[in-house]
């Protein structure tokens, strides 16, 4: 049966109460209009995780005469229950837009022309192993996303890692999360989050540090207010270098100087050892000290290397070291009040209080990214507050599988699916599976993202894959990048849904499979594996970019490592992956399990999922017989490191006079392209815009709406101002969202990163303003 | 063409006399909640004359203590 377009209007309106009903009263039951929703024939609903961010909300997705039509969160998943946000809501429009890619384009004479895919497959193969034969393994590349597949990336990694024999595998997600990684590895050894979003169901305190979840995180952040409105004892207080929607919403504000929250944290912990509030019985069994090298450089310069040397240290030492940092001292540096960092010093530190601290791009892009995540980490260990419910140092992620198919299945240079190039076992266990030649799996890792794309600026790669990302509007020093691709000698491949700046660049375009045009699998912010089974047909000659990649690896001769059936791979893709993470540490639920639940978080032992790591009431892998096991680190401890405040890469001069800060709107997704064919997405924020002080407005002599050019040393850009909008940034600083490609802000951004997880920094350059 | 969904909360012991009531008027739908005094109710009317007329039965009703509105749209915007 059809459903006209005024039936889906209706449909719509009645999910919208639904949810909101869910959302005002906890546990409320429709169970007529379940049982006739279901029923009545005019739309049969399946489960998805959403298509946009890292939360991983399990949806709905009704479909009518094989069109998605509508969309309802999905009552069963434990992540949502039941709620979407506007993104989620309008998920489904982002597969129907007019000049959505059905057909293979490939560039000759200049000009892009329609051919039949298999021949435009044949010539990424035959272009791939030329460049490969004449400039050698290292000269071809992979570049993937978040948004990928898990068999995505999986399949990616295979071929280019151990079939073409180079580690040129890198993703978006090092944009967005390495920091992260890099965090957990170097404080607990192991990456993902110890703790679950249940975590906000029995926490008192929640600290967002640089992170504006009511309109990143949406979903998560009303869960929040709920559990502020039901219970009496829980604060939610919002640490970040803007006033934005989280402020708002937050019972208090508190705003620091860019780059200073290192400096704010230390002195957290200098005041909770003052007052004695350490946990000396988790201390003295389940930590030890460490410190680093210092004065690391930000990455700017071609092959920038650094190699981190950790070295122990005593608790006495660590306690000298934050006497840098008392809440006086880290005032003049931070501009936070001493009094505001006492305050938050006292809620970690008092025993009665549960304490979740979330983060997420305000940490991670960040020049030492890697630093603040072993900070905040620093807190919750003095304190013991941590793998227990509500007690949780929490890092959300942006994207719906950075975590299951950039982290879990290691599509970043250094990394395999369980473990890293550089380890002779884990290259065995991969030679293993993926039954190739040892050899073939490069010991050393070759370029990280922003390396990546400067060598091939310069030539030392010459073919590249771009993959469900679109890097010519998200790379830092934007200019430099795209000029590269440019080049005559470069061959760029890109699989897309839509046109973008990205495939303005290419010489071939694949038309790509999107969300539920194809079955796959998401793996969000707490380690919850997501099934998806294909819902829709893609559009004209649309293929999944898992199957894309699989055509590639056949034309290249390597059938017996991409050997399966087209009705059935996803499912032997993931059986096959799933044997890298066997055992209690990372145990993945079987394909059966994943098909049947909204979502299932590893490690899945003996029929159940882990919510806290490292607890021996939740964690199967704990084995030492104490209350905590930190088993990722050899001592069996979690690290506090001592790690200095250091000033950013670049800060406001007297030329250069404002911080440029970058981010997302609730609106859109990443850079647009898909949320910006929605029509009631795109209205209600149609372009990007400069977000300005009130003040720094007036002496500029600029109205809301009147243009402004940002420069930087890198480029400028000429685009709106918003004055008194939904954020407002301190004086001296200006805040631009970057979905929008007709104002490339990323021209004026600077391609410094932290040295330790090469994760560029878009939070903070130095910009002039001029009135346009 | 307007098409709304809102909560309607019934006064106190009304559920029952609000669902009646609800229903009894013209380009009503209601969806009840199971084990909460909420009732879903969804307006579909064909033009703004009929809308306003509607409104202003919806205001008078002695069942309804309010309603909080969840969804809207209407052709012309």
């Amino acid at each position: 049966m059809r459903l006209d377009r005024r039936q889906f209007i209706k449909q719509s309106a009645i999910s919208s109460a639904l949810a909101t009903a869910g959302a005002l009263f906890p546990g409320i039951s429709f169970g007529d209009w379940s049982r006739l929703a279901q029923n009545n024939s005019v739309i049969s609903w399946q489960k998805s995780p959403c298509r946009f961010c890292g939360t991983g909300c399990g949806v709905l997705v009704g479909v009518s005469d094989g069109r998605a039509v509508a969309v309802k969160g999905d009552p069963n998943c434990s992540v949502n229950k039941g709620l979407c946000c506007m993104k989620g809501y309008h998920s489904v429009q982002a597969l129907y837009g007019k000049d959505r890619l059905t057909k293979a384009l490939i560039r000759r004479d200049g000009a892009m022309v329609e051919v039949p895919i298999q021949e435009a497959l044949d010539l990424v193969a035959q272009k791939l192993q030329e460049t490969r034969d004449a400039y050698g393994k290292d000269s071809v590349a992979m570049y993937g996303s978040g948004q990928w597949t898990i068999p995505d990336g999986y399949v990616a990694s295979k071929l280019f890692k151990g079939c073409l024999g180079t580690n040129n595998v890198e993703a978006n997600a090092r944009l967005c999360m390495s920091s992260a990684v890099t965090g957990f590895m170097t404080s607990f050894g192991l990456d993902e989050p110890m703790g679950c979003y249940e975590d906000i169901d029995h926490a008192n305190v929640f600290i967002t540090w640089g992170n504006n979840m009511a309109e990143m995180h949406p979903v998560l952040f009303s869960r929040m207010l709920a559990q502020r409105k039901r219970r009496t004892n829980v604060k939610i207080i919002d640490f970040a270098t803007r006033y934005s929607r989280t402020s708002q919403a937050a019972d208090k504000s508190i705003i620091f100087r860019p780059q200073t929250d290192l400096a704010v944290a230390n002195a957290i912990c200098y005041e909770i050892i003052k007052n004695d509030w350490v946990n000396w019985n988790f201390v003295n069994e389940h930590v030890s000290f460490h410190k680093g090298k210092t004065n690391i450089g930000y990455g700017t310069e071609d092959h920038f290397a650094f190699t981190d040397k950790a070295e122990s240290i005593d608790f006495e030492d660590f306690k000298t070291f934050l006497e840098d940092y008392t809440p006086e001292k880290v005032e003049k540096i931070s501009g936070v009040p001493a009094r505001d960092i006492k305050y938050m010093a006292a809620l970690y530190g008092d025993p009665s209080v549960k304490v979740t601290s979330f983060w997420c791009m305000g940490m991670n892009q960040h020049t030492r990214g890697t630093w603040i995540n072993n900070l905040v980490y620093n807190i919750h260990l003095l304190v013991g507050k941590i793998s227990m419910p509500g007690n949780s140092p929490f890092s959300l992620t942006g994207q719906p599988s950075a975590c299951g198919t950039v982290r879990e299945v290691g599509t970043l240079t250094h990394k395999l699916p369980h473990g890293v190039v550089m380890n002779e076992h884990d290259r065995e266990m991969a030679a293993q599976i993926w039954e190739v030649p040892v050899e073939n799996i490069d010991p050393k890792p070759s370029y990280h993202t922003v390396e990546m794309f400067r060598a091939l600026d310069r030539g030392d790669i010459k073919f590249i894959w771009i993959q469900v990302t679109n890097p010519m509007v998200t790379m830092p020093n934007l200019k430099r990048y795209r000029d590269g691709a440019l080049k005559e000698d470069r061959f760029v491949v890109v699989s897309d849904v839509y046109p973008t700046p990205t495939t303005d660049i290419a010489d071939v375009i694949l038309p790509a499979a999107m969300w539920v045009e194809q079955e796959g699998m998401y793996g969000n912010s707490e380690r919850r594996t997501q099934h998806f089974t294909q819902i829709v047909d893609p559009p004209g000659e649309a293929m999944s970019d898992t199957w894309q990649i699989i055509e590639v690896a056949r034309r290249l001769g390597f059938e017996k490592q991409f050997s399966w059936d087209q009705s059935d791979y996803i499912e032997k893709i993931w059986e096959e992956y799933r044997r890298f993470h066997a055992g209690p540490k990372h145990e993945m639920a079987p394909y059966s399990v994943l098909a049947e639940r909204s979502g299932v978080q590893w490690p899945f032992v003996d029929g159940k999922e882990t919510r806290w790591r490292y607890n021996p009431r939740y964690d199967p892998a704990c084995s030492n017989g104490k209350d905590f096991d930190f088993y990722g680190k050899k001592d069996n401890r979690a690290w506090i490191w001592a790690r200095p405040y250091e000033p950013a890469a670049e800060f406001p001069d007297s030329e250069y006079n404002f911080w440029l800060n970058t981010g997302r709107v609730i609106e859109h997704w990443h850079t647009g392209s898909m949320t910006r064919r929605v029509p009631v997405l795109h209205n209600a924020v149609p372009s990007s815009y400069v977000e300005i002080h009130p003040e720094d407005a007036a002496e500029l002599g600029v109205v809301n709406g009147e243009k402004v050019k940002i420069i930087s040393r890198r480029g400028e850009i000429t685009m709106p101002a918003q004055i008194n909008g939904r954020g407002v940034p301190v004086r001296g600083m200006v805040f631009v969202p970057f979905f929008d490609e007709s104002y490339l802000i990323n021209e004026v951004t600077l391609d410094a990163f932290c040295p330790i997880s090469k994760q560029p920094d878009y939070k903070k350059c130095a910009v002039r303003l001029e009135k346009a | 063409m307007p098409i709304f969904s809102y909560l309607a909360m019934p006064r106190e012991g009304a559920r029952e006399a609000l669902c009646t009531d609800l229903s009894s008027l013209e380009y009503c739908q209601i969806i009840p909640a199971e084990n909460k005094d909420v009732v879903v109710l969804i307006t579909d009317t064909p033009d703004e004359d009929r809308e306003r007329s509607l409104q202003e039965k919806l205001k008078k009703l002695a069942s309804l203590q309010s309603l909080s509105l969840a969804f809207g749209y209407d052709e012309q915007n």
